[in-house]
């Protein structure tokens, strides 16, 4: 760990040390002071459902049945923890790596690997979770959570003076975001409009094998002050202070206060996807380091230390996590090919005439297969 | 009906205001589209009628205003945007094609993103470098995108309504030297159309189609939005040698209604095309191999193209000699007409 800069702990808000022990933040603990033990354990079991399913779809990709997997291994706390203070009236753009914002929207996590083995590029209604698509061109999906912001805003659903029906946008991306000129484009839009926004960066310290220094040369946060965005450093490997923080950030937002930059500083303990090889730019020492700050294990020793964690129940926990790696497995080689007459599909809302005139030709052409065929 | 003359730039303004006084949804955006009016005035007096939250100037960020009107659209508003030369559009590039062009299709419907771009295109105004370029086949060429351009005030008037009606995103492109251009419009029309039993959908298909600008037998020039006064000036030149000229304005780039210029071609048999885009892989390539495809044996002639250089646009002392004039188009003219 540096002792400066943007790979340093400098400011992070922590809650719940690496041993699990409890520690107060003057700002920020009244924010998650309302967390009972079944909250606690609420969070506990997410994490660990998220994880056996991203487990699940890393073996499914080396077994060939998804073209690609993007692992959220040890991001786990800053999701679930952003996830946890959302509320039914916000709306999510999340960028590709959020499955664990995505479970705490309802969308159901199998559904997710439709993209991954390539039948679609979007597998769930947005509108429905309060969830957008995921989006692969870094950074392009903040200036659209931005205008929505705008929207929701012009639409009277912030500061409505009644704080449950409020409602305002989070926008998760990573480090390596920071350096889009569309995020910082976005920056400027929600500070110039005031927008009910929260920017979620994790920052988990590599834009694929790229450290966050080569984006930053101070730490991400920072990057709030030049736009008149208020920004708090946290540590993400710490689901309470992850939730605590945002829900400060949201309720900020939400009472008509303007965008928040959170920065939730985390280890992608995994690869950036199946594709790399991690073993060429970081060190087996950096890994141990970050695998002794395990968000799972670090909640988990904290719910032990307060003999909260029964066997019963972390025992239950652990069968459902197996139950849905099952069910994972199963429903992702259910999925066949999808139908031909599907790239033609969705293109335009309206009919247009080169889409319909290639599709007319096309189903002319396989037709003449089964003419063929039908004569052999 | 109420015929009214008026300039194609004020048959834009006029098209915004019914737009924005038939639907509280619609939106201005852009830079310095607010108490200036646009730097070509398009939208003088909207802000001063409809205010700030309704006409709003915007942060000089072109992906920035089209990504953000993405984000406004999905909240069902339908921004009109406007990108304030041909030339910076590229900022704005990423959003339109990754984004915009796209969402419909990834999320399988789910999402409509109405959102109209206008953008004032091509040369002929003495500008600097930047502000006179003529980039519509990039546009063309991405699947999701429709992209129609007007020639005369009726049809600035029409489309501008007809594209902010349609639920898909239209890039708009106005000729900007032909801004002053004065003609009648019937505002009529395309209201009875978008209240008419098609609506939206109606206007997306009206909007689509090509005009036979002025009929002709022996030969069929195309062109659109800057070229089409040039084409019936070229026409009216020919008529004078002999030579009977068919012009046919597309109006719309994506989609290209080919089927009216088929029929042309099958009629006259020879087909100059004339756009003051660069000629190398532009609009008039993907013209011509339709017409070659479809209209081969009616042919007595190669399709011919007249248009801008395979170039950077150059400084405005030589844009006369990029852009096609009468005697470039008057010498394709000619050479059709020898087979």
């Amino acid at each position: 760990m540096e002792a400066h800069g943007p790979l340093s702990d400098e400011g992070l808000v922590q809650m719940l040390t690496p041993a699990g022990e409890r520690v107060e933040d003057e700002r920020f603990s009244s924010f998650a002071a309302h967390l009972d033990a079944d909250d606690l354990r609420a969070m506990w079991r997410d994490m660990v459902l998220v994880r056996a399913f991203d487990t699940e779809a890393t073996s499914l990709q080396r077994q060939g049945q998804l073209g690609l997997w993007v692992p959220c291994l040890g991001q786990e706390a800053a999701q679930i923890g952003s996830g946890h203070a959302l509320r039914p009236s916000d709306y999510v753009f999340p960028s590709y790596r959020e499955h664990g914002v995505a479970f705490t929207r309802g969308v159901d996590l199998p559904e997710i690997l439709r993209l991954f083995r390539g039948l679609q590029h979007g597998a769930w209604d947005p509108a429905a979770h309060g969830f957008h698509l995921y989006t692969l061109v870094i950074g392009a999906h903040s200036l659209h959570a931005t205008g929505y912001a705008m929207a929701m805003d012009r639409d009277g659903l912030v500061a409505t003076g009644d704080a449950d029906r409020d409602g305002a946008v989070i926008c998760y991306f990573g480090d390596g975001a920071t350096s889009q000129g569309d995020v910082n484009e976005s920056f400027t839009f929600a500070s110039v409009n005031r927008a009910p926004i929260v920017f979620f960066v994790q920052n988990n310290q590599f834009a694929i094998s790229e450290p966050t220094t080569c984006q930053s040369t101070v730490p991400i946060a920072q990057r709030g002050d030049g736009f008149g965005i208020p920004s708090v450093r946290v540590d993400g490997n710490d689901v309470i202070a992850s939730y605590a923080v945002s829900q400060w950030a949201l309720r900020r937002a939400r009472a008509g206060e303007g965008p928040v930059l959170v920065e939730a500083f985390t280890y992608r303990m995994g690869a950036h996807t199946t594709s790399d090889d991690p073993t060429r730019y970081r060190t087996k020492a950096d890994e141990q380091y970050w695998a002794e700050r395990d968000p799972i294990a670090r909640l988990e020793a904290h719910l032990v230390s307060l003999g909260e964690l029964s066997d019963d129940f972390a025992d239950g926990v652990r069968a459902e996590a197996k139950e849905l790696g099952r069910r994972t497995r199963e429903t992702v080689r259910s999925w066949g090919k999808p139908p031909l007459a599907e790239m033609f599909q969705h293109v335009y809302a309206e009919p247009h005439a080169t889409v319909e005139a290639e599709r007319a030709w096309f189903e002319r052409y396989e037709a003449s297969f089964a003419d063929a065929e039908a004569r052999a | 009906m109420t015929a009214t003359t008026m300039t194609l730039a004020g048959a834009i303004n006029r098209g915004l205001r019914a737009a924005m006084e038939r639907d509280p949804k619609v939106l201005l955006m852009g830079e310095d589209v607010g108490q200036l009016g646009g730097v070509f005035r398009v939208t003088d007096g909207l802000w001063k009628d409809f205010g700030p939250d309704r006409v709003m100037d915007t942060p000089l960020a072109e992906s920035g205003i089209v990504g953000t009107a993405i984000g406004m659209a999905m909240r069902g508003y339908r921004p009109v945007v406007e990108i304030q030369f041909d030339g910076f559009i590229f900022p704005a590039y990423d959003q339109i094609t990754t984004q915009l062009a796209k969402m419909h299709y990834r999320s399988r419907g789910l999402i409509n993103l109405p959102v109209v771009i206008r953008v004032p295109f091509a040369g002929g105004i003495g500008a600097v470098e930047h502000h006179s370029e003529s980039p519509e086949a990039l546009f063309a060429h991405t699947a999701g995108l429709r992209l129609i351009t007007p020639a005369t005030p009726q049809d600035a008037f029409d489309g501008i309504q007809q594209a902010i009606a349609s639920p898909d995103p239209v890039l708009f492109f106005e000729p900007k030297a032909r801004y002053w251009d004065k003609g009648e419009v019937d505002d009529a029309r395309v209201a009875a159309q978008l209240e008419g039993e098609h609506g939206a959908a109606g206007a997306t298909a009206e909007m689509a189609r090509a005009r036979v600008a002025r009929e002709g037998a022996d030969v069929t020039l195309v062109a659109y939005g800057p070229t089409v006064r040039l084409a019936l000036q070229s026409a009216e030149v020919a008529a004078a040698e002999g030579v009977s000229v068919e012009v046919v304005d597309l109006r719309s780039i994506s989609p290209l209604d080919s089927a009216t210029v088929v029929r042309s071609a099958k009629r006259t048999g020879r087909v100059v095309i004339v756009h003051e885009a660069p000629t190398s892989f532009g609009p008039g390539a993907e013209l011509s191999a339709r017409v070659t495809e479809q209209a081969f044996f009616h042919l007595h002639a190669p399709v011919l193209r007249v248009g801008g250089f395979h170039a950077p646009y150059p400084g405005s002392k030589l844009e006369h000699d990029y852009l096609p004039n009468l005697d470039r188009v008057l010498e394709a003219v000619d050479r059709v007409m020898t087979h």
